[in-house]
């Protein structure tokens, strides 16, 4: 059984009774008539793969049939975090590798900190579990 | 606004059709074992319906359709997340189903004058009211091992100490989904769409044969 917490039922629920879609935070072009075919093309078709942290959009599709934002571990599957709508996240990669930058400078004597070799934005998995732990 | 919205009564007094309930076919085709009857020994499940029940939708913002519902019925909106608010009688009840959406339950010849009364009440507010009554059905589960049928049938946590009386979900149940709900310490209820409700009467059959599921045998006609 895998649960996810729907930050508008405020309870963890089964993880049958959600649908994933897609990328979060995508902003609709201010201008759409000023958009040229490029840009009007990434907003509707393109979406980032990352390796790492990604937000993404759920449907909680069985339940209170709202739409809330997931920040999820593409490597790992793990859940860091869910939010509303509207809201931003706490978790991003930029955060993560922050983190990890100032731990590895504190750890002077190497070898502490794995390299997770994500290829983008992405912090190693160390560094999301000591977010993790942080928060708990 | 309200000038805009068609309603009307879907329970006029000039009609002469009989109402069936959304199982009147699924009692002739599958029947309804009597409790008791099949084992010869007391049922421990026994399923009940409550047809005819006006059911309405309401949308909108908390603090409005709250206030409208304590003037005109008496009862305010559940303030939490999965609960239920049944009033005094425990005839009418109000769950919460979504940050913005309540399932509002009365008796049959209530629900059109609520509904216009709640209308004339909110005026021009920002609400959707939507009678969906023909559209659901309310089955009732009782007995000692109604929980123990439920637990066969969804992912949610039924055990009676977790699923408290005045909580209320949305959820899977077998392969379709339900509004589940505990009004007191009893009864379950599942409120199941007309097109499922055949399958769910069905499986609560299958699932209750070993603690000897009966029917109990309500009034399944409505004249009107
Ligand atoms: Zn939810």
């Amino acid at each position: 059984m895998f649960h996810i917490y729907c930050p508008y039922c405020e309870e963890l629920r089964e993880e049958e009774e959600f649908h994933p879609k897609g990328q979060a935070h995508i902003a609709r072009p201010e201008e759409p008539d000023a958009c040229n075919d490029e840009e009007w093309g990434d907003y509707l078709f393109f979406r980032d793969n990352p390796r790492g942290i990604h937000h993404e959009m759920w449907l909680h599709a069985v339940g209170c049939r709202k739409f809330f934002n997931i920040t999820r571990n593409t490597v790992s599957y793990e859940i860091l975090e869910t939010y509303k709508m509207g809201e931003q996240p706490t978790i991003t990669a930029e955060h993560l590798a922050r983190e990890e930058k100032t731990a590895r400078e504190e750890k002077t004597d190497s070898a502490q900190v794995a390299e997770g070799g994500q290829q983008t934005v992405g912090a190693s998995d160390a560094a999301v579990a000591s977010i993790k732990g942080a928060q708990a | 606004m309200s000038n805009s919205v068609h309603v009307y009564d879907a329970r006029a007094d000039h009609a002469t059709v009989t109402a069936e309930s959304p199982l009147a076919y699924s009692y002739q085709r599958s029947g309804m074992p009597a409790p008791g009857e099949a084992s010869g020994e007391k049922s421990r499940a026994v399923i009940g319906e409550r047809a005819f029940l006006g059911h309405l939708i309401l949308r909108g913002g908390a603090i409005v359709l709250d206030e409208a519902l304590r003037e005109v019925l008496g009862i305010g909106l559940p303030g939490r997340p999965n609960s239920l608010t049944v009033d005094a009688d425990g005839q009418r009840s109000v769950q919460w189903l979504s940050p913005d959406e309540w399932l509002l339950i009365v008796p049959g010849d209530e629900t059109f004058g609520l509904e216009t009364r709640l209308r004339a009440h909110l005026g021009e507010a920002h609400v959707a009211i939507v009678d969906v009554s023909a559209g659901q059905t309310l089955i009732e589960l009782s007995g000692e091992a109604a929980h123990e049928v439920l637990m066969k049938s969804t992912v949610y946590d039924v055990d009676p100490h977790a699923f408290t009386v005045g909580t209320g979900v949305t959820t899977l149940f077998a392969k379709t989904n339900v509004i589940l709900r505990r009004p007191d310490e009893s009864r379950w209820e599942l409120i199941v769409r007309r097109s499922f409700a055949d399958y769910v009467y069905r499986w609560l059959l299958d699932a209750g044969e070993e603690y000897g599921i009966g029917v109990a045998r309500e009034s399944r006609h409505e004249s009107q």
